[in-house]
């Protein structure tokens, strides 16, 4: 018992929590490529479905597979990944910002 | 499973130091796990940047298979939860069970790229390698990162096996099979993020 309190990184799950993050998953990916696949929705529906069941879906990998959580064990790993987070966002909406104002000023498209 | 933690708990014990040093190495994983996120985020950069720019050759929408994809998905998705399993047998200290969990990972994760080398190898003999254009370098160069990550994944699996197989479930061993469980589901998310961005997006 000492022993998983101890383990931090490594809260392990139960076949139950395995299983809801899989299904959860599942549904995530189905709803996404189906909308998709099917073709019929608008395009700007199309885009808002498949970016939140992205975003929902990366949230059930961290929590259900990679047992991230705001509980004191996992404090540094959920720092981490809250920094990166915000690298990524610098580099990612930065380059695009900055390339899309250079293509607009340059008239490439 | 109550005699099992108690033997278990009495080898934790034993090896107390050890397993400090073993919960310390999952933390320095998780952390190159971070850096290994950003060199993706650079390339989804560089991939959204590029994506129009076809230079007269196919867009997404005149490559892009998303059945095919699809099953890549499922591929992928299954593993991770097979991998689950191998942590949980793990858990339970099952030997056996751990072997085959991991070896039905290896399977799937073995599909994933197959799959992968097959729809590369199609597209370069169309005429549509990485040099056709700015949008396919940084296709390849995307994808195919993502690809060689599960690959290095899969060699270490079978590393891993070979250990658990002569070795046993040791404290050493537990933390590598922890460390390749945090490498394999993140990989997982990187493609949830591939699949939407790359095939979702393009195929649109």
């Amino acid at each position: 018992m000492s022993k998983t309190l101890s383990d931090h990184g490594t809260s392990h799950g139960n076949v139950k929590t395995y299983m809801i993050g899989f299904i959860l998953s599942i549904i995530l990916t189905a709803i996404p490529f189906w909308i998709v696949m099917e073709g019929g929705a608008s395009k700007t529906t199309m885009l808002a479905v498949v970016v939140i069941a992205a975003v929902v879906q990366v949230l059930v990998h961290l929590y259900y597979f990679l047992h991230l959580s705001t509980s004191t064990d996992q404090r540094w790993n959920l720092v981490a990944i809250v920094f990166s987070a915000v690298i990524i966002l610098i580099v990612v909406v930065g380059s695009i910002w900055i390339m899309w104002n250079l293509n607009y000023n340059m008239m490439v498209r | 499973m109550s005699t099992e933690t108690l033997t278990k708990h009495h080898d934790a014990h034993a090896e107390h130091g050890h397993h400090d040093a073993g919960a310390n190495k999952l933390f320095g994983f998780w952390i190159y796990l971070m850096s290994d996120c950003i060199i993706f985020a650079t390339l989804f950069a560089t991939y959204a940047v590029m994506v129009n720019n076809t230079a007269g050759g196919p867009s997404g929408k005149d490559i892009f298979e998303l059945p095919f994809v699809l099953v890549e998905t499922a591929l992928l998705l299954f593993s991770s939860i097979t991998y689950g399993f191998a942590v949980i047998s793990m858990e339970k200290g099952t030997k056996s069970a751990v072997l085959g969990w991991l070896g039905l990972t290896f399977l799937f994760g073995l599909g994933f790229i197959g799959m992968e080398i097959y729809e590369f190898h199609h597209l370069i003999t169309e005429g549509f390698g990485p040099q056709r254009s700015g949008f396919l370098s940084a296709f390849f160069t995307l994808v195919g990162t993502h690809g060689l990550h599960v690959t290095s994944g899969l060699i270490w699996m079978l590393v891993l096996m070979y250990q658990v197989a002569t070795k046993g479930l040791t404290s050493t061993n537990h933390t590598r099979v922890m460390c390749l469980s945090m490498f394999w589901h993140f990989l997982d998310v990187v493609w949830i993020c591939v699949f939407t961005i790359v095939y979702l997006l393009g195929a649109m």
